[in-house]
């Protein structure tokens, strides 16, 4: 058995954003097994001083380029409840037609492209462009087509243009959505099959690791949970987002220029696997055939399936597309002006579902439009206190292992949150002092 | 046939949404891997060895850290391309640099504030050399192909100096001031096709300043459009508070 142990991986790669895993074992003791978080710190809270509404989802979504479509439509219903702007239901349906396609995009992006190149044994994607190319193949369509959702409705797909507050000021034409339904049905479901079959070759990979946590996420009564809902935990039930603040309990450690958050327990997870155990009954027969394939079950405590949870949403997600553009078409496309004329100035919270967990922005309006405070909380700021959690009950279970046998197993456990660091540490946070 | 180029792909205090534009050239991505070899990108890959053709690079300086870093870049790449608002001029991350720093840190950290250091934010220009640069937030992606082809092919990109403007009068999109908006298009550097005006959505000055803009006329225009002259330079300092805060000495 090992008695002394030091593992430093420095700027742990395919991960989004900055980030160093530490482990220090002495005598066979654990002193230390953490994600230090290394990036930056950017100061938003700085930035959105004094900012017009218009501007905040404009600013928010620089957060994160892979999560800028969660922080904008957060950011816009934080700011619409606020300013008591009024959205129509078409702006709903086209919202969480955005949702689903940056969804499908960041799940496979981080399934293909950052995971499973530890499944394969390899150090990136790009040796699987020669050893497995339909598979990369595959993969680049599955992202083309997520993407091509953002671009249709949105405008762009990193940092979308169209969703501003009360609505849109782009609508997209009935021809465009149709020929999007018509990839999702001919290109994307077989694709997402085919991708069901190549993990199931994976599978014997997935490290067996278990710990009981509690898992948090939205939840509302008639769909699986992205754009609407209450918070739900799996250790204590349901509450309004206007909660979210007891529900998150922020703080600061010195290891990380993100902070940490806890509720019930030391720590809980986000993210899709807390989504697939709190709501797998809202999902549609696909993604559920996908989970039965591939070995997911209720109440999963293994967070390397997260990686898993993500593929079976991305199925849930293409299926749940194709249904509202069949409802955007059936009512018919109308030209509307965005509600941007405010009714009050006041406080408003956004809790919405993004890829890597529940994401919630808050901001306080002046009278003139002009924000004057505002809090966000990020879903890998959340997870980081599951990790190290998770690290500590690992390390001492895969002692029997060589030295980059563990340093592997610790990135890939990292990796399966698909933390997001940038966006944990925007530092988006207290009160502005006037 | 000569050796393929090689490409390194790096990222500093930013979103990283640039390169994650660079993985959304999904039809591309394979023709343009046949014409180089990545040999490094944090983000996408494990390997980082030692010299580059070409070092892509995204995100803005603001630690100390990160100038070792781009000094260390600098010395091992032949070309350096600066990619994206944050990079080529600041972008987002310099509207922190107009408030008092200690200010800025205690706000967010607390009493905490030492833990962490921290600088103005600062383009990638202000410390090394750049040879290139590729515009916008996130970076236009068919700039970056156009620069990317340049490269591999061992010419010089020729950058756009022309405004937002123009390109929005040829795409023959409705002025944005004619809807009751206001828009940064006059002193904005095109290159993008006026993409933004061209779904709704007002030029927010992502690209960069023109050479040489008009700020005093483009501070008028915003003040008869209904900005008071605070609220037009804040809307102008979105993603340049770095090059305006220079033109003003």
């Amino acid at each position: 058995m090992t008695m002394n142990l030091d593992i430093n991986v420095e700027h742990l790669t395919r991960v989004e954003g900055h980030g160093n895993i530490v482990v220090n074992m002495r005598d066979g003791k654990l002193e230390k097994a953490q994600l230090e978080i290394v990036e930056a710190p950017r100061y938003f809270e700085a930035m959105l001083k004094g900012r017009s509404f218009h501007e905040a989802a404009i600013i928010t979504s620089r957060i994160c380029g892979i999560c800028s479509l969660g922080h904008q439509i957060t950011s816009l219903k934080a700011t619409e409840q606020a300013l008591g702007l009024e959205v129509s239901e078409q702006t709903v349906l086209l919202r969480k037609l955005l949702i689903h396609g940056a969804t499908i995009q960041s799940n496979v992006l981080h399934a293909y492209f950052l995971a499973a190149p530890d499944f394969l044994k390899v150090g990136s994607v790009f040796p699987l462009v020669s050893s497995h190319p339909d598979v990369v193949v595959r993969a680049l369509r599955m992202k083309r087509l997520a993407n091509d959702i953002g671009e249709v409705v949105g405008g762009r797909a990193v940092h979308p243009i169209t969703p501003v507050p009360g609505g849109f000021t782009h609508i997209p034409s009935a021809d465009e959505l149709k020929e999007l339904k018509r990839r999702l049905v001919e290109d994307m479901t077989p694709d997402l099959l085919a991708t069901v079959e190549t993990l199931k070759t994976l599978a014997g990979e997935i490290p067996q690791f278990e710990r009981e946590t509690e898992y948090i996420s939205l939840r509302c009564d008639d769909e699986y949970a992205f754009y609407d809902g209450d918070i739900c935990s799996s250790d204590t039930g349901r509450v309004s987002d206007a909660m979210y603040r007891e529900m998150t309990n922020e703080f600061v450690v010195s290891h990380s220029t993100s902070k940490h958050c806890r509720h019930n327990r030391s720590s809980y997870f986000v993210g899709a696997l807390a989504r697939w155990n709190n709501n797998h009954d809202k999902l549609c027969d696909l993604a559920l055939q996908a989970a039965e394939a591939l070995g997911l079950k209720p109440g999963c405590t293994n967070p390397y399936m997260n990686t898993i949870a993500q593929v079976v949403e991305a199925a849930h997600c293409t299926v749940d597309s194709i249904r509202i553009i069949d409802e955007l078409l059936e009512r018919g496309l109308q030209n509307e002006d965005p509600d941007q004329e405010p009714k009050r100035f006041g406080t408003g919270v956004g809790a919405t579902e993004v890829p890597r967990g529940i994401l919630y922005h808050e901001y306080t309006y002046d009278r003139q439009g002009r924000i004057i405070k505002a809090n966000c909380i990020i879903p890998t700021g959340q997870n980081l206190e599951n990790i190290d959690d998770d690290m500590k009950k690992l390390v001492p279970e895969i002692l029997d292992k060589s030295k980059d046998e563990i340093t592997s197993y610790l990135e890939m456990l990292v990796r399966a949150y698909d933390p997001c660091i940038s966006c944990s540490v925007h530092m988006l946070d207290v009160d502005f002092l006037e | 046939m000569a050796a393929k180029p090689r490409v390194a792909i790096f990222d500093f205090t930013g979103c990283e949404g640039c390169e994650l534009n660079q993985l959304n050239f999904e039809n591309q991505l394979l023709d343009m891997l046949e014409h180089v070899d990545i040999v490094e990108w944090r983000e996408a890959m494990d390997d980082r060895p030692g010299e580059y053709d070409i070092a892509f690079v995204e995100g803005s300086l603001s630690t100390p850290d990160c100038i070792k870093r781009i000094n260390e870049i600098r010395r091992r790449a032949k070309v350096l391309v600066a990619v994206g608002a944050c990079a080529v001029q600041g972008g987002i991350n310099g509207m922190k640099n107009t408030q008092p720093i200690e200010e800025v840190r205690e706000e967010v950290y607390g009493k905490d504030k030492y833990l962490f250091p921290t600088l103005p934010a600062l383009p990638l220009s202000a410390v090394v050399k750049v040879d290139v640069n590729v515009r916008g937030c996130p970076m236009t992606q068919m700039e970056f192909l156009k620069v990317f082809t340049a490269l591999v092919m061992g010419k010089k990109p020729v950058e756009p100096t022309s405004a937002v403007c123009v390109e929005c009068k040829l795409k023959e999109n409705e002025c944005v001031y004619e809807k009751g908006m206001i828009c940064l298009g006059p002193v904005t550097r095109g290159g993008c096709d006026a993409h933004c005006p061209s779904f709704g959505q007002y030029c927010t000055g992502c690209r960069g300043m023109v050479p040489e803009p008009n700020l005093k006329a483009m501070e008028e225009i915003l003040v008869k459009h209904g900005l008071s002259v605070n609220e037009a330079w804040k809307r102008l300092h979105l993603y340049n508070t770095h090059e305006l805060e220079g033109l003003k000495s």
